[in-house]
């Protein structure tokens, strides 16, 4: 009996073969270097167009998620400074239209440039991002939902937060930010075409990482 | 350059990237408004231009070209804006260093919102110190001025 048993569990070994092997996912880019940002093209070898959609983003998101952009994305009324996303000193509230309050305007001290005697930063339209776009603590893919949700993205299309992204001068300010302040990698044109790149290719958000598996 | 402080003309050979303070102060002589940091960290620069309060000492004299700039000196023409009178009344200042520009906070305040809570007063003048302590004083006399 034991032996007929081996002979058949032999003879279906032999007759399925080898078990088939799963399709790997394409391997992703190696990193960028230090302070540097991914071309779109460096994506390519992603095919399956909403992983590499997915994958442009959570590189876009390396800018996205860095001080310079989310210091003024805050959760609440009081914009933040410094890598470690201290309160804004000297107190600043948001205001009713993210400019400040009167007499504490954001454009009381910050002008359309930076300060460098004054160590004060600046750019034209110098403001707060209005309080439904929160990014300030929160991950790549919540930031993509509320930038592709219309009620939390101020009524934009994708093309214009490219725009916004890619032409506006307030969000240019990053890459000179003065006063030894970090930039994030990149520069404003190679975010302004890695988002374009993710846009081409469905414009998809990566998943929440809670939701991982 | 071409500038209107107070209601007058002046012309003056600045750099434009020359602070406003610097201007005022040194080449027009009006010493009302004073220097303190340097930096938009106390405000006692504070001016006005075209109404709306801003530190002096980081703004470049080229933004206030062709702005109604107001300065102490030009708040009111015999010294009885409101808040002057509050101000003395209430003998608001210690040393006096700051209070030039708290009250031209003060005044950019009470223009855009007359009747400002506690809350509204302490969030406007956050960015004025006063290195007396003379908040409270401070905020009566901005209450008493705006009449709440």
């Amino acid at each position: 009996m034991r032996a007929s048993i081996r002979f058949l569990a032999t003879l279906l070994a032999a007759c399925s073969g080898p078990a088939p092997v799963p399709a790997k996912p394409p391997a992703p880019p190696p990193p960028a270097a230090p302070g540097q940002l991914l071309p779109p093209s460096a994506f390519t070898t992603i095919t399956e167009p909403a992983a590499r959609s997915r994958a442009m983003f959570a590189e876009a998101s390396r800018v996205l998620t860095h001080a310079r952009c989310v210091n003024c994305h805050p959760p609440d009324d009081t914009p933040r400074q410094g890598d470690d996303h201290a309160l804004h000193d000297p107190p600043a509230a948001r205001g009713p239209a993210g400019h400040g309050v009167p007499a504490m305007q954001c454009e009381t001290c910050h002008q359309d440039a930076n300060r460098p005697d004054a160590r004060v930063p600046g750019a034209p339209n110098w403001h707060l991002a209005p309080i439904e776009m929160v990014w300030l603590g929160r991950s790549p893919a919540q930031i993509c939902a509320q930038i592709s949700d219309p009620k939390r993205n101020g009524q934009k299309t994708i093309a214009q937060i490219q725009d916004h992204l890619a032409h506006d001068p307030l969000v240019g300010w990053s890459w000179n930010p003065g006063h030894g302040r970090t930039a994030p990698p990149g520069s404003q044109a190679e975010l302004g075409a890695l988002f374009q790149g993710w846009i081409d290719s469905g414009a998809v958000c990566p998943p929440d990482e809670e939701n991982r598996p | 350059m071409k500038l209107d402080i107070n209601g007058k003309p002046h012309e003056v050979d600045a750099d434009p990237d020359m602070p406003l303070l610097w201007v005022i102060r040194d080449l027009l002589g009006l010493t009302g408004t004073k220097y303190g940091c340097g930096e938009a960290l106390c405000g006692a620069c504070t001016v006005h231009l075209d109404g709306n309060a801003v530190r002096s000492c980081v703004t470049p004299v080229r933004r206030a070209a062709g702005a109604k700039i107001v300065t102490i000196e030009g708040l009111s023409p015999t010294s009885d804006h409101p808040l002057q009178k509050a101000w003395t009344e209430l003998g608001v200042p210690q040393c006096g260093f700051c209070q030039a520009g708290q009250i031209m906070s003060a005044a950019a305040l009470l223009a855009a919102n007359p009747k400002p809570t506690d809350d509204d007063i302490d969030r406007s003048l956050a960015g004025n110190l006063c290195r007396c302590g003379t908040y409270l004083r401070i905020r009566a006399a901005v209450r008493k001025a705006a009449g709440v």
